[in-house]
C-alpha cells in the first residue's frame, strides 16, 4: 500500500496541521488550496487518499467529489472529507456526494490519523 | 290735487333710487364688501315679496268683500316658517348642497335627474304664474289710473293698456340688467335681492302710514276705530272652516311651492342661519302688514261712495281726503309690491325655461351637445334674457286678454292651487325614498288636469272658455264632471273644492303610483341625498371615473362656466389630485363636482346629460347601491362600522403576511447566518485545537516548530477575538442599539488616524489631497474612523498590482461631502460589486483574513451616521465612496 496523501485545503494553517500530523505516522502529505483545479491535482498526483474540504475557492468540496467518482481512476479512491459546518444536511450531502468518511473541524489529531489508517488499509 | 306728471316724476326716481341700489350692491358683492348684503334682514325682507301687489291692495278689497278670511293668507306661511322651520331648513340644505336653480330642478334632481319632469314643472309653473304677473300689471295700471281720475289737468288715459306695457317693458328691462348678471344661478343676485328688501321697506311702511293716518287721522283712535270695525259686517267671525283651513292649507302650500318664493327661500339663500332670523321675523313682518288692513277697508267702505273698488281703498282713502303725499307713497308701496313680485317670478321662470326648455332643445339640435363650437355661456344667457322677456310678454297678454275685471284676490288664489299641486311631490321627494319620479309625474298630472279644469279654466267666467252649460250640466251632460261639483258632490266653496279635489287625487296617484314603480338607480341615490340629506351631505357617486377626457370635460366647462372659472375649477382638482398644470384625473369625486358646479348654471338635468355626453353614460356603482339598499341611517352607520372593520381585518391580515414572509426570510437568514458563523468559528478552532495537541502530544519538537504552532494558536485565538467582537459590533448596529458619540472632528485628521492605524507598515502607496480634507465635521468621529480604517485595510489587503496605491479624493459638494477609496487593483467584478457588504462575504481568494463582516458593518455605521458606502465603478481598481450627509457638516472652515 502507499502512503501518500493529499490534502485540499484553503486555510494553510489546516493543511500545515494536517500535514506534520500525518508527516509524523509516516505519510507524504501534498497539500493544493484551491478548488477550481483540485480534481486535476488528484489525477496528476495520484494519492492513496485524499483528505478534502468542503468550502473551498472556486469550487465546492461535494462538486469536486463528485467529479472524482464519475472517474473510473478514481472512483474508487478514499476521500475523507472535512467540513467547518457539522449539520446533519452537510453529513448527508457528503454521504451522497461519495465520502468514504465525514469529519467535522474541529477534529482531534488522533482521529484524523486513525480515519486515515482506516481508510487506507480497507 | 296730485298731478299725473308729478306721480310719473315720483315713480322715474323710485325706479332710478332702485337701479341706483341694486347697482350698488352688485358693486358691493364683486369687491366682496358683501356681508351686510348677506345679511339675515336682508334674507328675511326678501322673503317679503310673498306680500305682493294682490297683498297690498287686494288684502284691503279682500277684507271688505270676505271679512277677516284675508288673515288666512298670513296664517299659512307663518305657520310653515314657525312650525316647519325642520322642513325648510332641509330644503335649504338640499338646494345649496346640490346647486338646485329652481322648483323644477329640485324635482328633477330629486327624481333621477329627469328633465321630463323638470319641463312639466316649468310649464306649470309658467301656467300658474302668468296670472299672476297679468295680476301685478293690472295693479299698477289700475292705481294708475286711480291716480289720474282725482288729476282734472289730465283725461282719463283711455288706453291703460300702454301703461301696462310700459310697465312690463321697464321690469323687464330691469330684471334682466340684473337678474342675468351672473349665469350661475346658485349665485346670489345681490342687486336684485337688495333692491327686493327696499322695496318691502317701502310698501311696508306705505300700508302702516295708510293705516296710522285711518286710525288716527280719519277714525279718531284706536277705541273708536275697533267701534266702528265692529259695527261693521265685516268684523263679525264668520269662520267658516273649510273655507278657512283649506285656504291657510293653501297658502301654506304655495309659499313652498311657488318659483318666486322658492327663489328668494332656497336658491338666494346665502347661509342657512338666516332662517333663524327669518322664523320670527317674517311672520313679524306679515302681521305688520296685516295689521291696518281691517281699519282701513272699514273706513273705506264707510268714506267712498257705493260701487268703489275696495282693492284700491289702500290708495283711494288718501286720495279722497286730499293726502295727495300719503297717497303716492301708497302708491310706490303697491308699485313696490307689484315690481319685486315680477321680478322675482320673472328670474325664477326664466331660470326653469332656459335650462330645462331651452337649453336641452337647443342641445339636441345641435346635436353632439356638449362638444359644441362657441360659447355655451352666451346662449344660456340669451336663453334666459329672452325667457324674461317671454314670461313678461305672456303676463301682459294675459292681463289684455282677460281684461282685468276679475277681482285681484280670485286669480291669486287659483294661481297658488296651481302651484301647490307640485307640494306632493316635493314633500315625497323629501321625506319618502321610496317616491319615483312616475309617481311624480302621474300624480303632478293629474292634479294639474283637475286644477284645469275644476279651477283654471272656470276663472275665465262662464262662456270665455268653458260653456256656461258645461259649468252648470257637465260636458256633454255628465253630471258627475261638473267643474265646480265633480261627483255630483255641491255645496262646496268652489275653491275649496277644486283644492280639494286636485291636490287629493294628486296625492293618491303620486302615491299609488311610486309604490307599485320602481325608482332608477339614479333616483334611488337621488332619494337617499335628499331624504338622508343631515345625515350625509355629500354629494352622490355618480360617475364612473377613468373614462372621460379631461380636455374634453375642461373645453365643455369653459363654455358652460366661463374660461376663468373653469380653469381655477380644474386647477384646484388637479392641486388636489397632485398633478400638476390644468388637467385632474376624471374621477368620480371630480365629475360630482364638476356636474355640480354646471348645474348651477344650466340645471341638474341638463349638466347630467352634457358629462354624461363626454364621460360615455353615467353609471350608479354597486358602492352606490349598497348604500341606498341601507334603509335607515343606522343601518348606514352599522354598514360602515362594519366596513371598517372588515377594513381593518384585511389590514391585519396583510399585516399578518407580511409579518410572517418576513419570519420566513429571517428564519432562512438566521440559518444561513448560523452556518456561516459556525464555519467562521471553527476555522481556527480547527488550527487552535490541532496544534495545540501537536504542542501536548509530540515529543521532540525543535524550539522553532514550538514557537511557530505557538504564534499560529496566538493568532488564530485572535482572529477568534476579532470575529467575535465584529459580531457583537454588528449586532449592536444592526440592532439600533448602538449610542453615537457626536462630536466634532476634522476629516483630515481622521483620515491621518486611520491610515496610521492600518498602514504602520507600508504597503500601499498612498495619495491624499490635504487642502480638500480640511473639513470640519460633527458626527460620530471613532465609527467614521473605523470605517476608513476598514476600508483602507481592505485596500491593502485585496489590491493585486504590482505597486499597489490607494487615492483617497475628498470632494463637497451641496452640503454633502464624498470621500473616495480608489486603489489601482483588478476591482471587483461587477456582478459582486453589491454581494460584497452582505455579511460573511469573502471574494478574495486564499488571502485568509476578516471573516466578511468588516463592509457589512462599514454600511451598518455609515446607515447610523445618516451617511452611505457604496462601491463606486469605473475607477480603474477598487474603489469606495463614502457619502457624508450635509446633517454631518458644519460649516467649512
Amino acid at each position: 500500500m502507499g502512503r501518500n496523501i493529499l490534502v485540499i485545503e484553503d486555510e494553510p494553517n489546516i493543511s500545515e496541521a494536517i500535514g506534520f500530523i500525518l508527516s509524523r505516522d509516516g505519510w507524504r502529505v501534498a497539500t493544493h488550496a484551491n478548488g477550481v483545479d483540485a480534481a486535476d491535482a488528484v489525477r496528476s498526483r495520484r494519492p492513496d487518499l485524499v483528505i478534502l474540504d468542503v468550502m473551498l475557492p472556486g469550487r465546492s468540496g461535494y462538486d469536486i467529489l463528485k467529479e472524482l467518482r464519475a472517474d473510473a481512476g478514481t472512483a474508487d479512491l478514499p476521500v475523507l472529507m472535512l467540513t467547518a459546518r457539522g449539520q446533519a444536511k452537510d453529513r448527508e450531502m457528503a454521504a451522497t456526494a461519495g465520502a468514504s468518511r465525514f469529519m467535522t473541524k474541529p477534529f482531534s489529531n488522533a482521529e484524523v490519523l486513525e480515519a486515515v489508517r482506516d481508510l487506507v488499509r480497507e | 290735487m296730485a298731478s299725473l306728471n308729478l306721480l310719473i316724476g315720483v315713480c322715474l326716481v323710485y325706479v332710478a333710487v332702485l337701479f341706483a341700489v341694486a347697482f350698488a350692491a352688485e358693486r358691493l358683492a364683486v369687491r366682496g364688501n358683501s356681508h351686510w348684503l348677506g345679511s339675515p334682514l336682508i334674507y328675511t325682507l326678501s322673503l317679503s315679496i310673498y306680500c305682493t301687489a294682490w297683498t297690498f291692495y287686494g288684502a284691503v278689497g279682500y277684507a271688505a268683500r270676505s271679512g277677516l278670511e284675508y288673515l288666512t293668507i298670513y296664517i299659512g306661511p307663518s305657520l310653515v316658517m314657525v312650525g316647519w322651520l325642520w322642513g325648510v331648513r332641509k330644503m335649504v340644505r338640499i338646494g345649496r348642497s346640490q346647486r338646485i336653480t329652481s322648483i323644477a330642478d329640485l324635482l328633477s334632481s330629486r327624481y333621477g335627474k329627469s328633465n321630463l319632469l323638470a319641463i312639466f314643472v316649468t310649464v306649470l309653473a309658467v301656467i300658474g304664474t302668468t296670472p299672476y304677473i297679468a295680476l301685478q300689471l293690472q295693479s299698477v295700471t289700475l292705481s294708475f289710473a286711480a291716480f289720474a281720475a282725482t288729476d282734472p289737468s289730465v283725461a282719463m288715459p283711455d288706453d291703460s293698456n300702454l301703461t301696462a306695457l310700459w310697465v312690463a317693458a321697464g321690469l323687464a328691462f330691469f330684471t334682466v340688467l340684473f337678474g342675468t348678471r351672473n349665469l350661475d344661478a346658485n349665485e346670489r343676485h345681490h342687486g336684485v335681492v337688495t333692491a327686493i328688501a327696499l322695496e318691502a321697506v317701502v310698501k311696508l311702511v306705505a300700508l302702516l302710514a295708510v293705516g296710522i293716518f285711518v286710525v288716527w287721522g280719519v277714525g279718531g283712535g284706536v277705541a273708536e276705530t275697533m267701534a266702528r270695525i265692529d259695527a261693521s259686517s265685516l268684523g263679525h267671525w264668520e269662520m267658516a272652516s273649510g273655507r278657512w283651513s283649506g285656504l291657510i292649507f293653501l297658502s301654506a302650500a304655495a309659499f313652498l311651492c311657488l318659483p318666486r318664493m322658492f327663489q328668494v327661500l332656497v336658491v338666494e339663500n346665502d347661509d342657512e342661519s338666516h332662517l333663524r332670523t327669518a322664523v320670527w321675523a317674517f311672520p313679524g313682518y306679515l302681521m305688520l302688514m296685516s295689521l291696518f288692513v281691517m281699519p282701513i277697508a272699514v273706513t273705506g267702505l264707510a268714506m267712498l261712495p257705493e260701487g268703489s273698488n275696495p282693492d284700491l281703498f289702500v290708495l283711494t282713502v288718501p286720495l279722497a281726503e286730499g293726502r295727495t303725499g300719503l297717497a303716492m307713497l301708497s302708491f310706490l308701496g303697491g308699485f313696490s309690491s307689484a315690481t319685486s313680485m315680477v321680478i322675482v317670478a320673472s328670474i325664477a321662470l326664466s331660470t326653469m325655461v332656459s335650462n330645462h326648455v331651452v337649453m336641452p332643445i337647443w342641445l339636441r339640435i345641435n346635436g353632439t351637445g356638449a362638444m359644441v363650437s362657441g360659447d355655451v355661456r352666451h346662449v344660456v344667457m340669451l336663453a334666459r334674457r329672452l325667457s324674461i322677456v317671454g314670461v313678461l310678454l305672456l303676463g301682459y297678454l294675459y292681463y289684455r286678454v282677460s281684461g282685468g275685471g276679475t277681482a285681484l284676490a280670485a286669480i291669486g288664489l287659483i294661481s297658488f292651487s296651481g302651484v301647490a299641486q307640485i307640494l306632493p311631490a316635493l314633500l315625497g321627494g323629501l321625506f319618502w325614498r321610496g317616491a319615483t319620479r312616475l309617481g311624480a309625474l302621474c300624480g303632478l298630472a293629474v292634479g294639474f288636469a283637475l286644477w284645469l279644469w275644476c279651477l283654471f279654466l272656470p276663472s275665465f267666467g262662464a262662456d270665455v272658455i268653458v260653456p256656461a252649460r258645461v259649468l252648470a250640466e257637465g260636458p256633454f251632460g255628465l253630471a258627475g264632471l261638473r267643474p265646480q261639483a265633480l261627483f255630483g258632490i255641491e255645496g262646496i266653496d268652489p275653491l275649496v273644492h277644486g283644492v280639494l279635489w286636485s291636490m287629493l287625487f294628486n296625492a293618491c296617484t303620486f302615491f299609488a303610483v311610486s309604490t307599485f314603480t320602481f325608482p332608477s338607480p339614479m333616483e334611488r341615490l337621488q332619494g337617499a341625498q335628499f331624504v338622508n340629506v343631515f345625515a350625509h351631505s355629500n354629494t352622490p357617486r355618480g360617475w364612473q371615473g377613468g373614462v372621460a377626457q379631461s380636455e374634453d370635460l375642461m373645453i365643455m366647462s369653459q363654455r358652460i362656466l366661463g374660461a376663468g372659472q373653469a380653469q381655477a375649477l380644474f386647477r384646484n382638482a388637479a392641486q388636489q389630485q397632485g398633478l400638476p398644470g390644468y388637467l385632474p384625473e376624471p374621477t368620480a369625486e371630480f365629475l360630482q363636482l364638476l356636474e355640480r358646479e354646471m348645474s348651477g348654471s344650466v340645471g341638474a338635468a341638463t349638466a347630467h346629460a352634457m358629462v354624461s355626453q363626454i364621460v360615455g353614460g353615467a353609471s350608479v356603482s354597486v358602492e352606490d347601491l349598497m348604500a341606498v339598499a341601507d334603509e335607515t341611517a343606522q343601518m348606514m352607520e352599522y354598514s360602515s362600522q362594519l366596513e371598517a372593520k372588515s377594513d381593518e381585518l384585511i389590514r391585519t391580515a396583510r399585516q399578518l403576511r407580511a409579518a410572517n414572509e418576513k419570519l420566513t426570510q429571517l428564519s432562512v437568514q438566521k440559518d444561513a447566518f448560523l452556518s456561516q458563523i459556525s464555519h467562521e468559528l471553527r476555522t481556527p478552532m480547527t488550527s487552535i485545537r490541532a496544534f495545540s495537541e501537536i504542542l501536548r502530544d509530540t515529543d521532540g519538537l525543535t524550539v522553532e516548530e514550538r514557537g511557530r504552532y505557538s504564534s499560529i494558536i496566538h493568532d488564530e485565538a485572535i482572529r477568534l477575538t476579532r470575529l467575535l467582537d465584529d459580531l457583537l459590533d454588528l449586532s449592536v448596529l444592526e440592532n439600533g442599539q448602538v449610542s453615537l458619540n457626536i462630536r466634532q472632528g476634522r476629516l483630515d485628521e481622521v483620515l491621518d488616524r486611520a491610515v496610521a492605524a492600518v498602514l504602520q507598515g507600508g504597503g500601499i502607496a498612498l495619495r491624499r489631497d490635504r487642502a480638500a480634507e480640511a473639513i470640519l465635521l460633527e458626527t460620530d468621529i471613532d465609527r467614521l474612523s473605523q470605517v476608513f480604517i476598514n476600508l483602507i485595510a481592505n485596500a491593502r489587503k485585496y489590491c493585486d498590482a504590482a505597486q499597489p496605491s490607494l487615492t483617497i479624493a475628498v470632494r463637497q459638494r451641496d452640503r454633502v461631502v464624498t470621500v473616495d477609496f480608489i486603489d489601482n487593483g483588478s476591482g471587483i467584478a461587477s456582478d459582486a460589486q453589491e454581494v460584497i457588504f452582505e455579511k460573511f462575504s469573502r471574494i478574495g481568494e486564499g488571502k485568509a483574513g476578516g471573516a466578511g463582516l468588516g463592509l457589512a458593518i462599514c454600511r451598518e455605521i455609515m446607515t447610523r451616521l445618516y451617511g452611505t458606502v457604496a462601491y463606486l465603478p469605473g475607477q480603474g481598481g477598487a474603489a469606495f465612496r463614502v457619502t457624508l450627509p450635509a446633517r454631518a457638516l458644519m460649516a467649512a472652515q
